[in-house]
């Protein structure tokens, strides 16, 4: 049987959490659902890009026993889009945590998180 | 009807585009030029056995300042936005006692939860981690404490004055990088010490623990934040 790559499955599961985001952002009504949606669709991105740092049979960028210091080169996957990936999670968590605190206000406002009622800016 | 159409239309356009530019490419088989400089100049231009700790604080550190400044700035709007919100007149929240069990547990596994995270911030150049992760672990123990303890306010003062004091103490060790050394947030301006031990890396662990509190502190604050409101306004 031929092996599947660690890389296809993380991309493949990446591209469905973005799917499933997406349709969560399009579809549903709840304001709440729509930012789990977001990060979905945010954690979706996060593994793709990780997925698409491996490189086949290395392992993990750092220099402890497991690794020959000498040609660290050749036994490394890349560390750059995992020092990417981290920056993005913080982003993210920061655009979550705004996002929360604007519905906490929205709920205030009028008592529900449904998008529906939100119609003030609507003709 | 219309609607699912287009919203099927559209999931299909983002599948289509994306297994179309990643789904079917097979993994690298080598490490690409940048890649390879990290790798092979890493060990002896910054001295972190951890290579990501390695780009993110030196290579790339002031992505990494601007990073922690988004935080800040994502931690201050919150506070500003749900104070607003916040008349004069304090009613004494309700709240509904938790759990025996709950509140004998966080005060076993709260000092547990602490520890973890200043060791995974210490540890960033060694391990997996550094200071974003160790401060959300840490932020994480304040999140159970709440928990446990819903009625308890947690110092607001005592929080801004750990997380200026730390901002302000990485931007003065990537200034003093440009006095000292070659160039802002130079790490070279402690000793390197051996490879792979805990006193090495020259001054990454020391702006790891300053990004760890200043994170953990900025987390704590939105939570602290949401979680006030939460009880006065609703």
């Amino acid at each position: 049987m031929e092996q599947i790559d660690l890389s296809h499955i993380a991309i493949t599961a990446g591209i469905l959490l973005i799917l499933t985001g997406l349709w969560a952002i399009l579809t549903q009504k709840n304001i709440l659902k729509m930012i789990i949606g977001f990060s979905l669709f945010d954690t979706g991105i996060h593994i793709i890009m990780v997925g698409v740092g491996y490189v086949k049979g290395k392992t993990a960028p750092i220099l402890d026993e497991a690794v020959n210091l000498e040609r660290a080169a050749r036994e490394v996957v890349d560390p750059l889009p995992q020092a990417m990936v981290l920056t993005a999670i913080v982003i993210g968590l920061g655009i979550t945590a705004l996002m929360l605190a604007y519905a906490l206000r929205l709920y205030q406002k009028k008592n529900t998180l449904d998008v529906k009622k939100f119609n003030d800016l609507k003709w | 009807m219309l609607k699912k159409v287009f919203v099927l239309a559209v999931l299909a356009v983002f599948a289509l585009l994306l297994f179309r530019s990643f789904g079917w490419t097979d993994a690298g088989t080598e490490l690409n030029e940048v890649a390879t400089r990290y790798a092979e100049d890493g060990p002896q231009e910054v001295g972190a056995a951890n290579l990501v700790t390695a780009v993110i604080v030196t290579y790339r550190g002031l992505d990494t300042l601007g990073e922690v400044t988004i935080l800040f700035l994502t931690a201050s709007i919150i506070g500003f936005f749900l104070a607003t919100g916040r008349k004069g007149e304090h009613v004494p929240p309700t709240v509904r006692n938790t759990s025996e069990i709950l509140q004998t547990a966080s005060r076993v596994i709260t000092p547990v939860i602490f520890l973890i995270g200043i060791y995974v911030f210490i540890n960033g150049h060694l391990t997996p981690g550094g200071g974003f992760q160790g401060g959300a672990i840490v932020a994480s123990g304040l999140v159970l404490m709440l928990l446990a303890n819903p009625g308890r306010k947690v110092s607001h003062s005592l929080i801004s004055a750990v997380e200026s004091i730390s901002g302000i103490s990485f931007v003065l060790l990537g200034i003093l990088g440009i006095i000292l050394a070659s160039g802002f947030l130079d790490n070279s301006i402690l000793g390197y010490g051996r490879f792979g031990t805990l006193f090495s890396a020259g001054a990454i662990p020391v702006i790891y623990i300053f990004v760890g509190l200043k994170v953990g502190s900025e987390l704590s604050g939105i939570v602290s934040n949401l979680q006030q409101t939460t009880k006065e306004d609703i």
